[in-house]
């Protein structure tokens, strides 16, 4: 039987990596996720594992390079200003094809932001790739059980294509509490990492040379082709997204992570005052459920974008829909305050939807 | 001389095993001569099959891509944080970072120093040529009081960008330093002193003692604007007066 347990959404990342089988954790302190640190530190050296404070969020990507590189499994978690910081070890990854799991509790930015409060204002941050032009999977749960599912398929999706993964969670999912079933998920079976870094005594005595310089072990149009080879099969298979009420909808509301949530409950509201609203939330923000959301945008008409920042989502949103429907945008000037604490109500997005009805 | 002398088939030190020769160093860098004792060093030592090397950001990759062991190279200054969590998650591996002295004691000197002080068992191989090779010769933290580079077209001025740096020196009163040291491989007998460092400081990993650090002056001609000869004189009259040769730490077991 599965056990039940209540759990933060910061709690379930670190319970998701070890029921993922993934036993090495990196990480430097920062609000809104430090948590997942807290639970790592108390629980990995009960079970053999590493748990490691960095110097730093650079080192902390640097790191999690390092204990991949041995072909485990490994995990860093941050928040906004941390990744910005791990760009170039990111980058590196994604080049050298090392897989490994990210997640960035978002806080509101840019710069220090509010200090650790909400927002939602890494969207294009972190779909846009690193440098080179190179994008890496990631993933946005609304829920604490999503994280934990969600946590453990980036290992998964990592693993299958040798492709750093992220989890885009933000600070109102990492803080709240929900019921969590634990268990693992079977994604079905991966590649053997030949590719490890192990000692040539422990591979039949070849050795392997990872190499983060584009076109040194690659030609140059070769590396970039091999990129978007992988990149399709990525396209074509862990593509992801949900619809709630949206098969009769009039306006579809298209939102991620915890403006989802709002999102939803705004959709009920709407619904029960007989105002057709419906819900598009992409689940992979890379890659970006784009044909599916034209499909559904064609059918409805009217695109809302709701999310928590000056407009990230808004802009995928629009390339995806251009010329099929106008997109409306209720962004972070619609907080119920301009405070730290202000948050999008649904209250505030049903208004919007009647208007636009 | 007419009597022959007996031709001994006991080896002095094992062939150097490289994956691909000849290596892209310029004529007369002295990097190829330290890759080439760390070589001998991981053979004699029988860690062969276990050594992973962690090349830096700068011509130390280029020895790195040569030797035949898993390796990984690239990113310009973190070594030492990428040496510690594979060692971290591999203890049985032999592991170690080879860094530039600009990466080292600049952009990487943070993770340079914390890894010293949480006293990872890992080793720490730097190349001191008191400048950025592969960028074009530029200052260093290393470089020399009045040395022309073109970051310091006038010359290094200690009120202008300070003093040079001493990186063995600088992590060895950290209690989780098993070893550190400098040496040089400019004439014969100082490639074997440093052999005996670079033995050393693996045997305090093999012991799992704490961290260990081995810096080696290396001439850059090319940068130096000097023949590889006058390299050897400007290492003799300008190096060694700034960078002492010698064991700064070497511990025997954990306090
Ligand atoms: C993040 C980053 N910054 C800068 C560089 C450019 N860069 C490459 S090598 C190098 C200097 C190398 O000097 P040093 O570390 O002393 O090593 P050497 O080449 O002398 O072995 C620099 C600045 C880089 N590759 N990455
Ligand atoms: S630039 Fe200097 S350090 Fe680099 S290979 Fe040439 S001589 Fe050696």
């Amino acid at each position: 039987m599965t056990e039940r347990i209540l759990s933060t959404g910061n709690d379930a990342v670190a319970r998701a990596a070890i029921y993922a089988g993934c036993k090495n954790y990196f990480g430097y302190p920062i609000t809104p996720q430090s948590e997942i640190a807290h639970y790592m530190a108390r629980e990995l050296p009960k079970i053999g594992g590493c748990f490691l404070q960095s110097e730093g969020e650079y080192a902390a990507a640097y790191m999690l390079l390092g204990a991949a590189l041995s072909g485990e499994r490994a995990l860093t978690s941050t928040s906004s200003p941390g990744v910005a910081l791990m760009q170039e070890p990111l980058s590196m990854m994604i080049t050298a094809e090392i897989p490994a799991v990210v997640v960035d509790t978002q806080r509101l930015g840019p710069g220090t932001g509010t200090g650790g409060q909400q927002g939602q204002t890494d969207y294009s941050f972190v779909t846009r790739g690193v440098y080179g032009g190179i994008h890496y999977p990631v993933l946005a749960p609304y829920s604490v059980s999503e994280i934990f599912e969600f946590v453990q398929l980036a290992f998964h999706i990592a693993d299958k294509y040798r492709v750093l993964t992220m989890v885009l969670t933000d600070f109102i999912l990492g803080r709240m509490t929900e019921y969590l079933e634990l268990k693992t998920f079977a994604f079905g079976p991966l590649p053997e990492k030949d590719w490890a870094l192990k000692g040539k005594a422990h591979k039949g005595g070849r050795t392997d040379f990872l190499l983060t310089v584009t076109g040194m072990m690659l030609d140059i149009p070769g590396f970039f082709a091999h990129q978007q080879e992988k990149s399709n099969r990525i396209i074509d298979s862990e593509t992801r997204y949900e619809t709630y009420k949206a098969e009769d909808a009039d306006l579809l509301i298209v939102a991620y992570g915890y403006t989802a949530r709002v999102s939803k409950r705004a959709v009920n509201m709407a619904r029960e005052q007989g105002i057709k609203a419906g819900l598009f939330r992409p689940i992979t923000l890379w890659p970006f459920p784009k044909e599916a959301l034209k499909r559904e945008a064609l059918k409805a008409g009217k695109v809302l974008v709701v999310e928590d920042s000056p407009g990230g989502l808004a802009e995928d949103v629009k390339s995806a829909v251009e010329g099929v429907s106008p997109v409306h945008f209720l962004g972070i000037q619609a907080r119920h305050t301009a405070s730290p604490e202000g948050l999008i109500f649904p209250e505030r997005i049903l208004q919007e939807v009647r208007e636009l009805l | 001389m007419s009597q022959k002398t007996a031709i001994t088939k006991k080896p002095i030190c094992k062939r150097p095993t490289f994956r691909m020769l000849p290596l892209g160093f310029c004529s007369g860098c002295h990097y190829g001569i330290i890759y080439r004792l760390l070589d001998e060093v991981i053979q004699e030592m029988g860690v062969k099959g276990d050594a992973i090397c962690i090349g830096g950001g700068g011509c130390s990759m280029i020895g790195a891509m040569a030797m035949d062991i898993d390796t990984f190279g690239g990113p310009h200054g973190p070594g030492a944080a990428i040496a510690s969590a594979l060692k971290r998650v591999s203890p049985n591996a032999f592991i170690f970072a080879v860094q530039g002295d600009g990466e080292q004691g600049a952009i990487g000197l943070g993770s340079f120093v914390a890894t010293a002080a949480r006293g990872e068992n890992i080793t720490v191989i730097t190349m001191n040529n008191a400048c950025y090779g592969m960028t074009g010769g530029q200052l260093a933290p290393t470089t020399l009081l009045g040395m022309v580079t073109p970051t310091t077209p006038e010359g290094r001025d200690h009120g202008m960008s300070g003093y040079p740096m001493h990186g063995p020196e600088l992590v060895a009163p950290l209690k989780g330093v098993a070893y550190a040291a400098r040496g040089t491989v400019h004439t014969p007998a100082n490639r074997q002193k440093s052999k005996k460092m670079l033995k050393n400081a693996f045997q305090k990993q093999q012991q799992r003692l704490g961290f260990g650090v081995v810096e080696f002056l290396s001439a850059c001609p090319t940068n130096w604007k000097l023949s590889p000869t006058d390299c050897i004189q400007f290492i003799e009259e300008k190096m060694l007066p700034e960078f002492p040769l010698g064991e700064f730490k070497n511990i025997e077991r954990k306090e």
